[in-house]
């Protein structure tokens, strides 16, 4: 694989015997922005530094470029960290910092001068130099850490949840510097976060992990629209699960019984007859209609299931709704203001029907939804 | 990797630390007043230690000079660490500074420098002298326990204290003072620690109306190795031991 | 910030009271020392009102000069040894497993709150002709007849590390516990080696503590009279002994008051340091 750098290949990880990470198979891509996302614990973390070299392999094995990290020391691999806490050495001026790495290299004189200024210059902090970390803001800080670990020009860059210490704001500026960052450096970039819209946002790829495992791998908008799992699709945003028994399963597509009416799925999955599935669908896909706008939409009316409104979220430039459908199912639905319904009006205990676009639904396996 | 290296190297600063202690507590029930070897359990050495009156009546005077130095120590101290912490005032810092450099500075140049006081304003030296030098090396030592603690509350207790209506005072003696209470005894039981052990200060302050322990198991040890200091040793080392550990546990429980 | 309360009655009347208790038994005497150092010996009173220098050059004499140079010698070399004993002894505790670093502290914290003239004598028990060491040298049979261990130069030098070791420890392993561990391992993941490790990392973020550490146990290492008088037989002299002799025996005050600032000058020495490696990362703590 040319365009392969790393390959993990059956990795694992132990604590005291406790397995925190297991039979991890993943190939991260030349130049790629690749997220791992998952809930605390899920082992994202650990992941990133066994490939630091931080952590020791229980199992399987790392290649770098071909090359067999397991047996070499976090000091001499060509990747670098950006920690969650930055981990600035508070004794060194930002200059220092950014230095210490080259340093070690044995670079010297104006060479290590003009490499300390470039990194600075990169992250646009050439004019604090001369300043300790003491007296710089979480902002400045996160770009001392950034600049210091590219500095050494990395093969890879792995970012531990490096924006959780900021402000919402800052947070949502950095992650466009960073990508912006990333583009221009064409360096591959590990980044592990906790923040779903932060993944979705910034990557090539998602790593969607949970129990020490890879749930999925796949472009963001695959993630989203199309979760291999429960797990990754209640995540990965926010998800309505509708029960439903599969009645037969033809080559076309499937029949189902939802909400004890007939629906007809178009998705060619596999499912056993009589088994259960789950319907995903996200709150944005689904439309809520009053019972005189429904007779306006006769193509609707048949697929449409009753619902109760239970309660009301204004939002600004959309409206939450809560209903509950007649199986006590409740599920959230997002209504946006534009031109077509300027009015969007809804009342608690008021009678309604959810509809969506044929075909939106995604099935997964039922497992107890807990 | 090297656990076992680590280990031993542990082990054997310990060993450096307890052997002589240990060493000194076992002979002090040997026995034999002369031989090294075991010669047997004995309560011999302790039993003539309580047989001598005259030593008795020393120890006496130092439990007494460290209750009374301790206890005022500790009043100064926790209410000057109480102070430290809830106001602002000019100096602050420079009071910090100067109870650090009173527990840094050497003892030796405390004891010479209450010396000329003492000489100069024509005290005569005994109880008093001794008194005044303990409370003010135990002190800073109260302070700064204290203080510790202190440091590690949330401020928005006062806060809160005053807010349902709390004078000053009421909020020292109800709010703080309770949570305070483990500090401030762990600072006791430490002052009362140095005021016993106390040896460089004292010499130099002490007169000759008032005779206290540590000087005197000086003038002991000096004449040579006897079973009975052993025993007397044993006894100071068994409650510094006491105390110090009492101390621990109480400033070990944290402010929640 | 907290409140500020004005004005209280408390906080006056504490203030007031600490502080005419500082300026009374600390800051007076000290400054009586100082003067005192600067006057001329007087015959019916200890000192006479007439300034002096001969006290401070006395101290060039070559009989004083020696004890001063050994003295320095001999704490110098302790507090060397208690350095090297120590810093790998704070970090291992430092490092320990959480659940028996407290038990491995209270270990160090007991002998430092212990009385150290009790713990000198029990040096003595363990050095005598007829003491432990020499019966276990003896039993090996890696002596034929017992050593003279106590009255040297080396029985005073481990009575010293005896009783200043703690001093050591304690503010090492301070400064070793605050350090965060992430910075040793941004350090590996720029590619530092144990040695740069070390040199880069550890040994300046402990700096502090090994300032403070040896401050604590040189100056007493001076003064500790009492270590040389049972273990160094009357051979041996530090400071300390000096200061007493002359407070206590030869009655010479302006001489025993110069060799005390000259122990003054050392402290101020080490508060120095202290302060200037303090505040070059002070705002930089402020942060962390």
């Amino acid at each position: 694989m040319s365009d392969s750098i790393l390959q993990i290949r059956g990795l694992g990880k132990a604590f005291g015997g406790d397995w925190v990470l297991e039979g991890i198979d993943l190939d991260i891509r030349r130049g790629e922005f690749l997220t791992l996302l998952g809930p605390s614990g899920c082992g994202k973390t650990t992941l990133l530094r066994l490939i630091a070299g931080l952590e020791t392999v229980s199992a399987g094995s790392l290649h770098l470029q071909g090359r067999d990290l397991t047996p070499i020391p976090a000091e001499r691999r060509p990747v670098n960290t950006v920690f969650q806490s930055y981990a600035l050495f508070p004794h060194l001026t930002v200059f220092e910092n950014v230095a210490f790495g080259p340093r070690l290299q044995g670079v010297k004189g104006a060479e290590l001068r003009r490499r300390v200024a470039d990194a600075l210059e990169t992250v646009k902090l050439g004019e604090l130099a001369a300043r300790r970390p003491g007296q710089l803001s979480g902002g400045q800080q996160q770009r001392v850490a950034i600049a210091r670990a590219l500095v050494n020009q990395p093969l890879m860059l792995l970012l531990d949840e490096p924006l959780s210490a900021l402000d919402y704001k800052l947070r949502k500026q950095m992650q466009l510097e960073l990508k912006q960052l990333q583009r221009r450096l064409g360096i591959t970039f590990v980044f592990v976060t906790h923040d779903q819209e932060e993944a979705l946002s910034m990557s090539d790829r998602v790593a969607v992990m949970n129990a020490g495992r890879i749930e999925q791998l796949d472009t963001p908008r695959r993630v989203y629209e199309d979760p291999a799992s429960l797990f990754v699709a209640r995540f990965v945003g926010e998800a309505n699960l509708l029960p439903a028994r599969v009645l037969e399963q033809r080559p076309d597509g499937l029949s189902l019984e939802l909400e004890g009416k007939p629906f007809e799925a178009a998705r060619p999955q596999r499912f056993e007859p009589g088994g259960r599935v789950h319907l995903l669908l996200r709150p944005e896909d689904l439309d809520v209609w009053s019972p005189e706008e429904l007779r306006r939409q006769p193509e609707y009316q048949a697929r449409a299931l009753a619902a109760t409104v239970e309660e009301v979220i204004y939002k600004g430039a959309e409206v939450d709704l809560l209903v509950r459908l007649e199986s006590g199912v409740q599920v959230a639905a997002t209504a946006f203001f534009d031109e077509e319904d300027p009015t969007l009006e809804y009342q608690r205990g008021e009678r309604v029907f959810v509809t969506w676009p044929a075909g939106w639904e995604v099935l997964l396996p039922f497992e107890d939804a807990s | 990797m090297n656990r076992w290296l680590k280990g031993s190297y542990l082990g054997l600063v310990y060993l450096f630390f307890y052997l002589p202690i240990g060493v000194l507590a076992v002979f002090s029930f040997n026995d034999s007043k002369y031989r090294l070897t075991w010669q047997g359990f004995t309560w011999r050495w302790y039993e003539s230690l309580l047989a001598n009156e005259e030593l008795l009546q020393v120890a006496l005077n130092s439990v007494l000079l460290a209750l009374v130095s301790a206890t005022l120590a500790t009043l100064l101290g926790t209410l000057t660490a109480v102070t430290l912490y809830r106001y602002r005032f000019f100096g602050k810092k420079l009071l910090f500074g100067l109870l650090y450099v009173v527990i840094l500075s050497p003892d030796i140049v405390m004891g010479i420098s209450l010396l000329i006081l003492f000489v100069s304003l024509q005290l005569p030296l005994g109880f008093w002298t001794l008194l005044l030098a303990h409370i003010t090396f135990c002190l800073p030592f109260v302070a700064v326990t204290v203080y510790g603690r202190l440091s590690g509350f949330d401020d928005t207790l006062t806060e809160a204290a005053r807010d349902l209506g709390a004078s000053e005072w009421v909020t020292f003696r109800r709010v703080l003072l309770p949570l305070l209470m483990p500090a401030v005894i762990a600072g006791w039981l430490l002052s009362f620690t140095l005021s016993m052990d106390d040896v460089i200060i004292s010499y130099f302050v002490t007169g000759p109306t008032f005779e206290i322990l540590p000087l005197k198991i000086y003038s002991m040890v000096r004449i040579g190795v006897k079973p009975e200091v052993n025993a007397l040793c044993t006894l100071m080392l068994g409650i510094t031991l006491i105390m110090v550990l009492a101390a621990h546990f109480l400033l070990r429980e944290q402010p929640t | 910030m907290r409140p500020a309360p004005r004005g209280s009655l408390f906080r006056n009347a504490t203030l007031a009271v600490i502080w005419l208790w500082l300026l009374v038994f600390v800051l007076a005497p000290t400054a009586m020392v100082a003067v005192a150092s600067l006057l001329e010996r007087g015959t019916d009173q200890f000192v006479t009102a007439a300034f002096s220098l001969e006290s401070f050059a006395r101290l060039f004499d070559p009989l004083y000069f020696q004890v001063f140079w050994n003295s320095i010698y001999l704490a110098g070399v302790t507090t060397g040894l208690c350095l090297l004993a120590g810093y790998p002894f704070a970090w291992l505790i430092a490092r320990a497993p959480g659940r028996i670093r407290p038990l491995l502290l209270l270990l160090v914290i007991v002998p430092f709150w212990t009385s150290s003239l009790i713990r000198t004598y029990a040096m003595v028990i363990i050095l005598k002709a007829n003491g432990l060491l020499n019966g276990l040298l003896l039993w090996f049979g890696a002596i034929d007849q017992p050593l003279m261990l106590l009255y040297t130069e080396a029985a005073v030098i481990a009575g010293l590390v005896y009783s200043l070791l703690p001093f050591m420890i304690l503010p090492l392993y301070a400064a070793m516990e605050r350090l965060d561990l992430r910075l040793l391992e941004a350090a590996r993941d720029l590619g530092a080696g144990r040695t740069a490790l070390f040199l880069r990392v550890v040994f300046p973020l402990t700096l502090p503590g090994m300032i403070a550490g040896c401050m604590l146990v040189f100056l007493p290492a001076l003064g500790l009279f009492y270590i040389p008088d049972l273990l160094g037989g009357a051979k041996i002299l530090l400071l300390g002994n000096l200061i007493k002799d002359q407070f206590l025996a030869a009655r010479d005050w302006p001489f025993g008051s110069a060799v005390s600032v000259v122990l003054l000058l050392f402290m101020a020495l080490f508060l120095l340091a202290l302060v200037y490696v303090r505040r070059r990362r002070a705002d930089a703590e402020a942060a962390l």
